[in-house]
């Protein structure tokens, strides 16, 4: 991974929307489209560290971590009980999450984490957000916040914890200012099942039974990734089931002249681990966008993404919540594709 | 390539005789560090090398979850089994190297559980002893009911610790000190949760009368360990690329063959996502599917295999590669 990261420090993801991919994190983006065509599948793969793109670290860190932390605590300032829950039992997976980042921070970026532990007195330093906390290990006075809250104030991403139980997994916890259109207090307590109820087709493809065996068996030290995506208008996390009203005109200003600018692809990494003394799963949901502008800068993901969005099963534009600038999408895309065969894979080339 | 089925290294550091069926091991990291946290009630798999056969047993881990320095796991020696307990007993000694799996858990505590009751038998006893540990820091009250043949065959209650929060009683057939399961669960409290672990014939009279309680199904738990199927090496024959490739106990279909060059698609490795399906052209003999993608008409078919995690047990085996 790069050990210069330039961040920007100043960028935004509501009001003025400054967000912008450099080229280099325009190089490293998830595009999420194997082949010119998309449906769902048990898309899990194990999660190994490798090359030099967003896989290379266990939880990635990029030129937007100073400005998403940021915007996380916009969010939580405004609404905090809307964007983080967490039920008391799942208290031991909190430190088991707190562990695993710091952990992962440290061995991925020496350079900006820093942790030291003597018994249960551990001192973390983050320089990338000017923290240095020394707190003992197990005892959340010695916090400002939860586990969970504390240590995802300081990582992109959102993260859901799930706790392991009745042949199922149960939604137990969450730290969410990134989600798409759905609610934390809404899904907490329900089983994988219950979330995943609105999801077009899965449940008829057998996908949802056989992830959930997969997540089951799921071992401590073999964490497994998943790519998910949808559109946003604006490059804006926060556009969660509650503040609907706030984003959700923005879907009718989409124009044929703006949808290069405005439309953003929002994709979803998710690398899940099992958490080991809690034996709970957590669900990071690490979100990058770029704008259709920036992604037909490179031919071959111009090309398919035409290809995909024309030939998408209508059920997932509704679900996904883009049905009402699509057609608008699908025309202009439409130029940057000369109709040349795409190579497979989803890298730029 | 990543084959992400890695194991750990471990060297034995210690051995106890416990009782006169049972030994405890303890395991270290042969580098040094720590092992991996786990929760009370996870086990790992230790690949056991025994005359070019390779056992894969789970153990359940007994030692402390808040202690990573080490592993413990109780082995009781089955002399009816198909020899790795047998080769955990007589050839592996203090130093001995052996690999074991990450912990995994399908023995976990309810945490909503007001209290946990454990019925143990025999070595049944082990995971209950790491739960016991990781109950100790909490404030939930527990029972564990630990029976044995005898006193001498018993001795693995010295790993009980004693609390305010634990009532452990003991049972010996020797002594006619008797287990009652009914008389344990008919008096326990809403939210209560029962544990057993012990031989199957324990577990299905335990159920069994937890059942005629009126015991909900969910606050009824055992520990069952699946099958492991890493068998006997086998060789398939590739049709396409005309090529045998011999698949040892150690490794999986998919691993051999891409040790040999061929090249699979495969995603989750773990027999879920269906990209390494592939074609059966020939058989002689039975394949052994550990998979959840295949129907269990296509299985019984024998004309498809996930080789990411299915097996065979054969003479001839054609695979369209």
């Amino acid at each position: 991974m790069s050990v210069s990261i330039q961040f920007k420090p100043a960028e935004t993801f509501r009001g003025d929307y400054t967000f912008r991919n450099s080229s280099a994190a325009l190089a490293r983006f998830p595009f999420p489209f194997f082949e010119d065509n998309y449906d769902y599948s048990m898309n899990l793969e194990p999660h190994v560290p490798s090359g030099d793109g967003i896989y290379s670290a266990n939880f990635d860190v990029d030129e937007h971590y100073i400005g998403e932390c940021r915007e996380r605590a916009l969010a939580l300032e405004k609404d905090h009980d809307k964007h983080y829950i967490a039920l008391p039992y799942i208290m031991q997976a909190q430190w088991d999450l707190l562990e695993l980042i710091m952990q992962s921070y440290v061995a991925d970026y020496p350079q900006y984490f820093s942790l030291d532990i003597q018994g249960n007195q551990w001192t973390w330093s983050n320089r990338l957000l000017d923290i240095c906390d020394i707190f003992t290990f197990g005892d959340v006075a010695t916090l400002p916040y939860e586990p969970l809250e504390y240590i995802t104030r300081q990582a992109q991403g959102d993260w859901v914890i799930v706790d392991d139980r009745d042949d199922t997994l149960i939604w137990s916890a969450g730290m969410a200012t990134e989600r798409a259109d759905y609610s934390v207090r809404f899904n907490v307590g329900m089983t994988w099942s219950e979330w995943h109820g609105p999801v077009p087709r899965i449940t008829e493809m057998g996908v949802l039974d056989r992830a959930l065996k997969f997540l089951k068996r799921m071992r401590v030290g073999h964490p497994v990734r998943r790519l998910n995506w949808t559109f946003t208008v604006n490059p804006r996390f926060e556009t969660s089931a509650e503040s609907l009203a706030e984003w959700a005109p923005d879907r009718t200003a989409v124009t044929a002249q703006n949808v290069g600018k405005k439309v953003f692809l929002r994709v979803e990494h998710q690398p899940l681990h099992r958490l080991p003394r809690s034996n709970a799963i957590v669900f990071p949901v690490r979100t990058y966008f770029a704008s259709l502008e920036e992604l037909v800068t490179v031919p071959k993901w111009g090309r398919r993404l035409h290809r995909v969005l024309r030939d998408l099963n209508p059920a997932h534009k509704d679900y996904k919540g883009f049905a009402l600038y699509y057609d608008i999408m699908v025309a202009w895309l439409a130029q940057y594709d000369d109709g040349l065969p795409t190579t497979p894979g989803s890298g730029p080339k | 390539m990543n084959s992400h089925s890695g194991t750990i290294d471990v060297i034995v550091s210690d051995i106890e005789s416990i009782t006169p069926l049972i030994k405890v091991f303890t395991l270290q990291r042969s580098d040094g560090r720590p092992l991996p946290g786990f929760s009370g009630g996870s086990h790992v798999l230790v690949l056991i090398p025994s005359r070019g056969k390779i056992f894969r047993n789970p153990y359940s881990l007994m030692s402390s979850p808040f202690d990573t320095s080490s592993y413990q796991i109780g082995v009781r020696r089955a002399e009816q089994g198909r020899g790795g307990s047998i080769a955990m007993h007589d050839e592996v000694q203090v130093g001995t190297r052996l690999k074991i799996t990450q912990p995994v858990n399908n023995f976990p505590l309810n945490k909503l559980a007001l209290k946990h009751i454990f019925i143990a038998g025999g070595v049944g006893i082990t995971p209950v002893i790491a739960q016991a540990k990781d109950l100790q820091v909490g404030q939930i009250p527990y029972e564990i009911h630990y029976t044995a043949l005898s006193p001498d065959h018993g001795a693995m209650q010295h790993y009980l610790d004693a609390g305010p929060l634990v009532k452990t009683t003991l049972y010996f057939n020797s002594i006619n000190r008797l287990i009652n399961f009914r008389q344990i669960l008919a008096q326990q409290p809403l939210g209560s949760h029962v544990y057993i672990c012990g031989p199957a014939s324990m577990i299905v009279d335990v159920i069994a009368v937890a059942r005629e309680l009126g015991w909900s199904e969910s606050h009824i738990h055992w520990e069952e360990f699946t099958e492991q199927h890493s068998g006997a090496a086998f060789d398939v024959r590739l049709s396409r690329s005309n090529l045998t490739v011999n698949v040892p106990p150690e490794l999986s279909l998919l691993e051999a063959l891409e040790g040999s060059g061929v090249e699979v698609p495969y995603l989750c490795r773990g027999g879920a996502c269906g990209h390494c399906e592939t074609t059966v052209l020939e058989l002689d003999g039975e394949l052994i599917h550990n998979d959840i993608w295949l129907s269990e008409h296509q299985k019984s078919s024998k004309q498809k295999i996930m080789p990411c995690v299915s097996r065979a047990n054969c003479t001839r085996l054609v695979l369209d590669l």
